[in-house]
């Protein structure tokens, strides 16, 4: 049995959880609600988040646009869609909700501003 | 070769400098720092002192007295803000009336004009806002205040439209002597004249030193403040001291000529010249001893504080003299420095003409400033014109101050102009107002980098090695 | 120029403002916006988390600008960009500066002040040490990262738990920095659970509670920090000082209201918020002269910021159209026990549409309260609360006919055990 210590993000109470994760189930302590119970399973077996960053741009009226992923990617990849996202470069102009990097971990990266031409 | 090298370019470098640059000789500033005014002069009280203080006889008596007199004109020449408000020194108790009355005297013997007692009624009257304990105070009607930096700026750009020379970043080495000529050896190369002053604040000590000068030290003695916004700037019109004590002078509290409310300095002894911090005791210090003067001061108003090292000397009186033939020293010029500095400079010039340096007036003498005036000190018409003529004045950088692009712009493309972040701050006030550069220091790094025409990660805070951005993200 | 509607900023709050006051049938409408485009600081929040309750959906801050922009832009709303205003009077006369039409007057019937806020600096807390480079305010490293594209360090320390300075915690280290610490000097955070999880835990940058910085060193570019452990008082003990090394020093310490024209002008100001002191309408001390958003008080979400500056835009339409009652009593508002201020100050039941949305903050964080609003010693509103903290605004929604039964005195807002 392996067991963790988590903050419940749901609310300002910020619950302290402690998840005991055996082979067959997961318990969850210390949760007022249920949303707490189901943040601590999701937390423990697939944590996911959504990546924002930004990608060069070339010729633009700013050297970089604000970027998001479409959906959330599993954690222990935000490093890894880090280095694809710096090596990427786009040419202005970009237009908000553009996809920018198709299809990484399940994902698309699309531009969240406008960047003009310079 | 030069007739002239002035080591320091502060604010005693500053006013000599720009007094050669009225004869006809060539004459090189030496500064070890990037920009003028780096020094104390950047970060000191701006008071211009009437003269009680000093013993009489001593030269810091009898240039206080001179100097004082000269910075109504001197500041008009030059368009720098001056203000000759006045100031007080308040009395606790008995025996600190009985103390102002030795100051009266000490004043009257210094021939300082304008000096009386007043009693609690007429000081309440004139500050409402000193302390109900105050009993009485000195008066001193020809005390004023004036912006350090802004005045040794001026002086330089003066000397420059003068034909005088600059050169920066360039820390003085070595000096040898050979056939009455002087070669001095810089981190910038060597300068080769035939006259030397040693203008080097609290570095005066080693220079001297290389020229040969019967030794005396620089004790560096750093002074602390605290200044306010400028909602708090008319707490008090005049400049209030306390009645001096063998503690020492106490805390002084003094609106400045931007309108700000200046709170120090206190004074301890430190080992490194050049450490500038503040300290919690230190700035604790400097605020319990302004509460005692002040009441209604709104403490949470403070919006930055800082520190200067003075260049207290040795010998206990301002150091000008010879230490070689051909070489003059203007050293230990701590307070009453700035208000002293012009009636050193003539000084000065009378030692290196007696040294044998020949002073002939120009004839084509320029007054005036390279710096234009900034767009919020023009009146509409002044503002207008300048948005036509070059439409960054419709411009604003910085929020707080009101400085615009093209002001920026100007203070860094003229000669002795700024290369640097804290420059342009120096030359314009941008990003010394309430929000400390929070807005505008993106901005100004960016024109900074367009206009000297390099990478925003080569621009600087400071000196060097103060960078400010570490790379591009992507 | 005379116009109807001047709006001093086109950020959230005035953007906002602008299209409701325009869908209330205000045509003469211009926004007045400093920078060189609209959104203020949204445009460099990246991250997201912005419009959960005004569109039901997570969207970064440039998103959330980009619909109240393109809606602004669909309406026609008339607006200048990299334009200041220096002045503002009683009168509602502002004098506005920029490149192209120069300096000149403008006359508004009526003026709303969405300014925003700015950040607390190194100087208003006052730490001691050296005043090297290196040393930014959490927003002003942000602007570089997220718009100039530039990094500002390599060793990251941050002062202050604020949302802001967790957020940057994230963005820094996904850009490559080490960001060593995050100090708070409160017991407690100011900024949200989810943002201490995803940002701090997610990366294992501690965060130390009762924590400050007491010295700042390096000459030149920083070098590192003191740090200190604070007591009750929040006073350093001198024995848990311990040096650490970085290049950088980041602060979320605090906004401020931006109220310099506000204030020129002669509005009234509340010395809690640092803001105007407003009524229902989110009208200002003087006439015709409202506020909307962070230049009021500060607050965590933006979608409180729009509901708020949707109201004050309705408001100023319906003054403008001479709707707006000015006479009658006003019931005032006080925060007591607890709650450390409340927004609107000033009730007029008469103007009140269906409700009003009382925002306040507490003073501490305390568990299992109630939250309760008291007139003339009866109770007229109480709600049980799990938890309150300093860094969640409340917000208490109170029904019109509850004022008309009372009409004037002072509506006390406080917190006891549940």
């Amino acid at each position: 049995m392996e067991e963790r210590n988590l903050t419940c993000i749901n609310c300002p109470m910020g619950c302290s959880l402690k998840v005991k994760i055996y082979d067959d189930k997961i318990e969850v302590e210390g949760n007022i609600c249920s949303r707490g119970k189901e943040y601590a399973e999701n937390e423990v077996t697939n944590p996911k988040r959504t990546v924002t960053s930004t990608i060069k741009v070339v010729g633009g009226e700013r050297p970089v646009v604000s970027v998001k992923t479409t959906g959330e990617i599993p954690k222990k990849n935000i490093f890894d869609l880090m280095k694809i996202i710096n090596d990427k470069s786009v040419n202005a102009p970009v237009k908000i909700g553009e996809v920018l990097i198709k299809d990484v971990f399940g994902v698309n990266v699309v531009a969240t501003s406008n960047v003009d031409r310079a | 070769m030069y007739d002239v090298a002035v080591i320091g370019a502060g604010i005693t470098g500053a006013c000599i400098v720009r007094e050669l640059s009225k004869y006809d000789l060539k004459i090189i500033v030496i500064e070890g720092s990037y920009d003028i005014a780096n020094g104390a002069t950047k970060a000191n009280s701006g008071i211009v002192h009437a003269g009680y203080d000093a013993k009489e006889g001593t030269l810091k008596a009898k240039l206080n007295v001179l100097g004082n007199r000269m910075y109504e004109d001197l500041c008009r020449e030059l368009n720098v803000p001056y203000k000759n408000n006045g100031s007080l020194v308040i009395a606790f108790n008995d025996e600190e009336m009985k103390t102002l009355e030795l100051l009266l005297n000490r004043g009257l013997k210094n021939g300082v004009e304008g000096l009386e007692i007043i009693d609690k009624n007429t000081l309440l009257n004139l500050e409402p806002n000193i302390s109900d304990r105050a009993k009485g105070a000195l008066y001193a009607k020809s005390a004023g205040i004036v912006s350090p930096y802004e005045l040794a700026l001026s002086l330089c750009e003066s000397a420059y439209l003068n034909g005088a020379e600059f050169i920066f970043d360039a820390k003085v080495t070595n000096i040898i002597k050979e056939k009455g000529k002087f070669t001095i050896s810089t981190s910038k190369g060597q300068i080769i004249s035939n006259f030397v002053v040693n203008a080097a604040g609290v570095n005066a000590d080693e220079i001297n030193k290389m020229l040969g000068g019967e030794k005396f030290s620089i004790i560096p003695r750093r002074g602390e403040y605290c200044l306010l916004d400028k909602s708090q700037g008319n707490i008090v019109n005049r400049i209030i001291f306390n009645t001096p004590t063998e503690k020492g002078k106490g805390i002084l509290v003094s609106p400045t000529t931007h309108g700000n409310l200046l709170l120090g300095p206190n004074a301890h002894v430190i080992e490194d010249k050049l450490d500038v911090s503040t300290t919690g005791f230190g700035l604790e210090e400097v605020i319990e001893g302004a509460k005692k003067n002040i009441k209604n001061v709104n403490l949470r108003e403070i919006i930055t504080s800082f520190s200067g090292v003075r260049a207290t000397p040795s010998t206990g009186d301002f150091i000008i003299d010879v230490p070689t033939r051909g070489a003059v020293n203007a050293a230990g010029i701590e307070s009453p420095g700035l208000t002293s500095a012009p009636a050193i400079a003539i000084m000065v010039l009378e030692l290196l003409h007696k040294e044998g340096l020949t002073l002939n007036f120009k004839s084509d003498f320029k007054n005036g400033r390279i710096l234009p005036k900034r767009f919020i000190d023009m009146n509409d018409e002044e503002k207008k014109a300048a948005i036509e003529k070059d439409k960054r004045y419709g411009k604003i950088i910085c929020r707080c101050e009101q400085i615009t692009e093209g002001d920026i712009v100007n203070a860094i493309n003229c000669p002795l102009g700024a290369k640097t972040v804290d420059g342009v701050k120096k030359r314009l006030r941008a990003g010394m107002g309430r929000c400390q550069g929070g807005f505008c220091m993106p901005r100004v790094v960016e024109i900074l980098s367009r206009e000297l025409k390099t990478e925003p990660e080569n621009i600087l805070k400071a000196d060097s090695g103060s960078y400010i951005l570490t790379g591009k993200t992507k | 120029m005379e116009r109807d509607l001047v709006i001093i900023g086109g950020g959230p709050a005035g953007l906002a403002a602008a299209i409701e006051a325009k869908e209330k049938g205000i045509d003469d409408i211009l926004i007045i916006e400093r920078d060189k485009s609209l959104g203020g600081i949204l445009n460099q929040c990246i991250h997201n988390g912005f419009g959960l309750h005004i569109f039901g959906e997570q969207l970064t801050g440039p998103e959330y600008a980009d619909r109240f922009i393109k809606k602004a832009k669909d309406l026609g709303i008339e607006y200048y960009l990299n334009t200041m205003v220096l002045n503002m009077t009683e009168d509602k006369t502002i004098t506005v500066l920029n490149e192209n039409e120069g300096l000149f007057n403008i006359k508004a019937k009526a003026v709303i002040c969405a300014m925003g806020c700015r950040e607390r600096t190194r100087g208003a807390l006052n730490i001691p040490g050296t005043r090297p480079s290196g040393v930014f305010t959490a927003g002003a490293a942000q602007r570089f990262v997220n718009m100039e594209g530039y990094n500002v360090g390599k060793e990251v320390v941050i002062l202050g738990s604020g949302d802001i300075g967790l957020i940057m915690a994230r963005r820094m280290t996904l850009e490559g920095a080490k960001v060593k610490m995050v100090l708070e000097i409160m017991p407690y955070s100011t900024g949200l659970k989810r943002n201490i999880v995803q940002c701090l835990d997610d990366f294992d940058i501690p965060l130390k509670f009762n924590y400050t910085v007491v010295k700042i060193h390096g000459r030149e570019r920083l070098e590192g920090v003191t740090i200190a452990k604070v007591d009750e008082n929040r006073k350093p003990i001198e024995q848990t000082f311990e040096y650490v090394k970085c290049d950088t020093l980041l602060l979320s310490v605090g906004l401020i209201p931006e109220n310099e024209l506000s204030r020129e002008a002669g509005v009234e100001i509340d010395r809690v918020t640092s803001g105007p002191i407003v009524t229902e309408a989110m009208q200002t001390s003087i006439d015709g002269i409202f506020a909307c958003g962070n230049v009021v008080h500060v607050h965590d979400l933006v979608d409180f910021v729009t509901m708020e500056s949707r109201l004050a835009g309705r408001m100023a339409a319906k003054y403008i159209k001479g709707e707006l009652k000015k006479d009658g009593d006003f019931i005032s508002t006080k925060g007591i026990d607890g709650i450390r201020y409340v927004v609107p100050h000033k009730i007029n039941p008469e103007n009140v549409e269906d409700n009003v949305n009382f925002f306040m903050r507490v003073d501490n964080v305390y568990k299992n309260v109630i939250i309760y609003a008291e007139h003339d010693g009866q109770i007229i509103y109480k709600a049980k609360k799990p938890m309150v903290s300093p860094g969640e605004m409340e917000s208490i929604k109170i029904k019109k006919n509850v004022f008309e039964n009372i009409k004037s005195g002072e509506i006390k807002f406080g917190l006891r055990r549940a």
